[in-house]
């Protein structure tokens, strides 16, 4: 595909961000560098001094809420882009009305109960829906064990063993590395459909 | 029977077991879990009834924090 027939295909698509801390804002940002037609950003929280080693925010965005913050850095990138945002913590009844729209769900949730929350209710009501889960990026190192797996409509990118604990924080390469695993596998699933 | 657990052949020492069995018998103690059977969701609240036959096509998918 030449640059012009990539960019007609992605025209017309529109990508749910479920999250928009180290996978969220990374990937987002990644997409919206692709000529995407639209986001959806949904995440509840704010910014804080914490986050700034691993998501794409700014010390001056410190106490932002993160979807506010997110469109104000993508807007900078490609003002042309549709963004709209949801401040709420997502929870499984809102997940089928809010996603139903979009072609692909990027599930990029910090806590394993979330994401299980979200791929489960993905999979019973929008089961259609392709979604991009990100599973163990924690530490450091060990790129060689980063992979992408699909099962059926469902892709998993990390390496399923790397929780983040104590001696095992989430740093900025390593999430990074998943973030754009996940946007890649995103632009996969779009330029092929 | 044999079943298919997560893309590799598994054989299991019985002629039909429940999900429940099946974590026990794995000893998949996590607590998130997704499972699939034949591309089907099985929620948490039915591992109990839900019976897998030989030849299934099982995944069972861990959910690990960080992000």
């Amino acid at each position: 595909m030449t640059i012009e027939e990539i960019s007609k295909t992605l025209q017309s698509k529109k990508v749910g961000i479920a999250g928009c801390g180290g996978l969220g804002s990374n990937c987002a940002v990644a997409l919206a560098r692709t000529g995407l037609h639209s986001l959806l950003l949904v995440d509840y929280d704010v910014i804080t001094v914490d986050n700034l080693n691993r998501q794409y925010y700014f010390l001056d965005q410190v106490g932002m809420k993160k979807v506010n913050a997110l469109r104000e850095n993508i807007l900078r990138i490609n003002p042309g882009l549709n963004i709209v945002v949801s401040d709420c913590k997502l929870e499984s009844a809102d997940v089928p009305l809010l996603f139903s729209g979009c072609d692909v769900v990027v599930e990029a949730f910090d806590l394993a109960d979330q994401k299980m929350m979200l791929i489960e209710t993905m999979l019973e009501f929008l089961p259609h829906i392709p979604v991009v889960s990100g599973n163990g990026m924690a530490g450091w190192g060990r790129t060689n064990i980063l992979s992408s797996k699909k099962i059926d409509n469902l892709y998993i990118c990390g390496d399923g063993i790397s929780e983040v604990g104590p001696g095992m924080p989430p740093i900025a390469p390593r999430v990074g590395i998943v973030a754009h695993m996940q946007a890649n596998t995103v632009l996969e699933i779009l330029l092929n459909s | 029977m044999n079943i298919i657990l997560n893309n590799n052949i598994e054989q299991i020492e019985a002629d039909s077991i429940v999900v429940t069995d099946l974590l026990r018998i794995k000893n998949f103690t996590f607590k998130m879990l997704v499972v699939k059977i034949n591309g089907t969701l099985v929620k948490k609240s039915d591992y109990e009834k839900t019976a897998i036959h030989e030849g299934d096509d099982v995944m069972v998918l861990h959910l690990i924090s960080g992000g």
